[in-house]
């Protein structure tokens, strides 16, 4: 067990793999020689060269195409798209051609691609550095899509989307970059694809991913001083979903509500309520409640912390599920 | 000068002419081709099977049997002359007009029609052929095969000296492809890395109905100066300067000199595709003018006249009926596609949700078998 930060965890994943697997190739802008902006490849072109940690052209759309054609030599490369709001110019690779060559070639044709995407806002930035896109690669089939939430997951889920044949998109909460906590460098614990409970409890499930697991656990943390007792959940995979762990707490709980920085209209939020309310209808004591961003072109960064879910607007949904 | 006027050829820009449209061969200071008889009547015979292909494609089309087709009349030269310029080893991307591409890798022509029959998303594995699937998608493959090149050179098949492991890749693209960003970022990556990628415009002068100079005021060949890499221009009707073009090219890729440039200038004599109605937006003149210039004209004129036996030619003949009736046999022979078994190919490692969806809908079909749809 060691303590790190996120962008350290995912630095050491991504060295674990580079060194596991000569094929694995990180590529992007400015990842080499400075480390990425965020220094999450800190280290990695000294080690293993230019040839293996390319400094890119200032293209998305070419780094994800470049990218599918190394797949076709056997090549397995991690893409840096620097921001969440940089990623729109590679949207139409990831989608027409990431997401569709298995499928068009009807399983001929691997794409083991892993697209990292810092996401989320809450670090005052300016426009395009904060938005939070997984919804649209969730929504499209042929991709699969994560997000790490702790230091421990992001440096084994890095490693998993790396060893994975399909193509992953992986998103990184950049609030949560220089946080520490422990990670297990034995053992990984779970799969990639599943969910996980992060905090036992009786009275409500609070579902989230990414940046707002940390906000939930503060919250339930501050409910608990109230006598509430909240389960909160990880889902740790968007793409597919692993809603099992989600069903059977909010069998035991009655209450569902899910947290995401997104915007509501047809965020994930969307998509869990349906599943919850396919899977738990008799179990449910109110409607799944969601907590997430407005509709709205994430705002000016002093305006954030309105628009952002946080602990109050959860424990005020809290409240509404639990009095419904 | 009427601003939309087509492209054939500005005199600004000299084009690579190794045989005249009447059949004579051209000398040229920097390209040559070198083949003896055989290899021209060898390229003939592409020619010919190649358009039998397209011919045959679009009556499927007319009857029925095919939803659409993208008719590769009269570029021939252009995908043939290139295409037999790879060797085995070396990759291609092409687009959905490539059939002529396909033909020289050695695809079967009857898995050309599975996307045109809605049957197939694909056709082909593209290690067998080394060659890509198909890209509707404009443009995009050019960043495909500039990712392929980075893999070759990565690999150390670049410029060591022995023919037997120098690879390359080609990609091929339209005269409408070079508006997309992508294929600018292709250029300039390709560039920067000097990865072993020619880029093969075949400039038809039409991308639907808007003619070449909707996309650029600018000779196409002339942004390669831009990029940092070299430009030719050709005659795209010539299999003969197509070829030894596309050959100089490729041995500068694998010898590790970087990506070159290549604008075959053609015509599509065709429509678009068989949706599209080209009387609408150019005029029969046009048309007539590059009739004469037909890329498989000039090379019959030339064997001809350089002795080729006449049997030659009826033997071809009767080969490309023989390819008519295989096509007409391999496209009802397209089996209809089975939903349940594309859910199979979505991922490599199938999901939950992918399972329970296959589950649902083979039950809903069991459900409503024999039932009147």
């Amino acid at each position: 067990m060691t303590t790190m930060s996120m962008v350290k965890a995912l630095g050491s994943g991504l060295r674990l793999a580079m060194e596991h697997d000569p094929k694995v190739l990180v590529m992007g802008e400015d990842v080499g020689r400075l480390g990425g902006v965020f220094r999450v490849t800190e280290g990695l072109q000294k080690d293993f060269g230019e040839g293996r940690v390319i400094d890119t052209p200032l293209a998305e759309s070419a780094i994800v195409g470049t990218a599918i054609g190394l797949t076709f030599r056997g090549f397995r490369p991690v893409v840096e798209i620097q921001f969440d709001g940089f990623v729109y110019p590679a949207y139409d690779q990831i989608v027409s051609q990431v997401a569709k060559l298995h499928f068009r070639s009807k399983g001929s044709v691997r794409m083991p691609l892993v697209i990292r995407i810092p996401f989320g806002g809450g670090i005052g930035a300016i426009e395009h550095h904060s938005e939070s896109p997984e919804a649209q690669f969730a929504m499209t089939a042929g991709l699969k899509v994560v997000a790490c939430a702790d230091p421990h997951d992001a440096h084994w889920m890095i490693q998993q989307a790396i060893a994975s044949d399909d193509p992953v998109v992986f998103m990184e909460p950049k609030r949560r970059y220089w946080e520490t906590g422990d990670v297990d460098t034995e053992s990984a614990s779970v799969p990639l694809f599943s969910s996980r409970v992060v905090r036992p409890g009786r009275d409500a499930t609070v579902i989230a991913y990414g940046p707002m697991v940390r906000t939930c656990l503060d919250s339930a943390a501050a409910a608990e001083a109230d006598g509430v007792d909240l389960e909160v959940i990880d889902l740790r995979t968007l793409s597919p979903l692993d809603l099992a762990p989600v069903v059977e707490s909010v069998r035991r709980t009655g209450h569902a509500v899910v947290v995401h920085e997104a915007s509501r209209t047809l965020g994930l939020g969307a998509e869990i309520a349906a599943r919850i309310t396919e899977e738990c209808f008799y179990s449910l004591e109110s409607p799944v409640q969601r907590v997430t961003g407005y509709d709205m072109p994430y705002p000016p960064s002093r305006a954030e912390h309105d628009f952002l879910p946080g602990l109050d607007r959860i424990l005020d949904a809290v409240d509404r599920a639990r009095a419904y | 000068m009427n601003p939309l006027t087509v492209d054939d050829g500005s005199p600004e820009v000299p084009l690579v002419q190794l045989l005249t449209p009447e059949g004579r061969r051209t000398a040229h200071p920097d390209y040559s081709f070198d083949g003896d008889r055989a290899e021209i009547e060898s390229l003939y015979r592409d020619l010919v099977m190649t358009r039998r292909v397209d011919t045959e494609a679009f009556a499927l089309q007319r009857h029925g049997e095919l939803g659409l087709w993208p008719p590769a009349l009269g570029q021939e030269a252009a995908q043939v002359g290139s295409a037999r310029a790879l060797r085995p080893h070396d990759f291609a991307f092409p687009t959905y007009r490539d059939h002529g591409v396909a033909w020289c890798r050695g695809v079967d022509p009857g898995l050309l029609l599975g996307i045109y029959r809605g049957s197939e998303l694909g056709g082909w594995d593209p290690a067998d052929h080394q060659l890509a699937l198909p890209n509707i998608i404009i443009g995009s493959q050019t960043l495909h095969a500039t990712g392929y090149g980075m893999g070759l050179t990565l690999e150390g098949l670049v410029g060591t000296g022995d023919p037997d492991r120098d690879s390359a890749v080609i990609v091929y693209f339209g005269d409408g492809a070079t508006s997309q960003g992508d294929v600018s970022e292709a250029l300039d990556w390709a560039s920067v890395h000097q990865s072993p990628v020619v880029f093969f415009c075949e400039n038809n002068q039409y991308a639907i109905s808007a003619p070449v100079a909707t996309q650029t005021r600018a000779p196409i060949v002339q942004r390669a100066a831009g990029f940092g890499l070299p430009g030719v221009r050709v005659d795209g009707n010539d299999v003969l300067a197509c070829r030894a073009v596309t050959e100089t090219a490729l041995q500068r890729a694998r010898d590790g000199q970087g990506p070159t440039l290549i604008e075959a200038v053609t015509y599509r004599m065709g429509a678009h595709t068989t949706s599209d109605d080209p009387t609408r937006y150019r005029e029969s003149a046009e048309v007539d003018e590059w009739r004469a210039k037909d890329p498989i004209d000039r090379v019959r004129l030339l064997l001809e006249a350089e002795g080729t036996a006449p049997e030659l030619f009826a033997d071809l003949q009767t080969e490309a009926d023989a390819l008519g009736v295989h096509l007409r046999e391999a496209c009802r022979l397209i089996p209809e596609p089975d939903l349940a078994e594309l859910f199979d190919h979505v991922f490599v490692e199938s999901t939950v949700e992918n399972q329970q969806q296959r589950a649902e809908h083979v039950a809903w079909q069991a459900s409503i078998e024999g039932s009147v749809a």
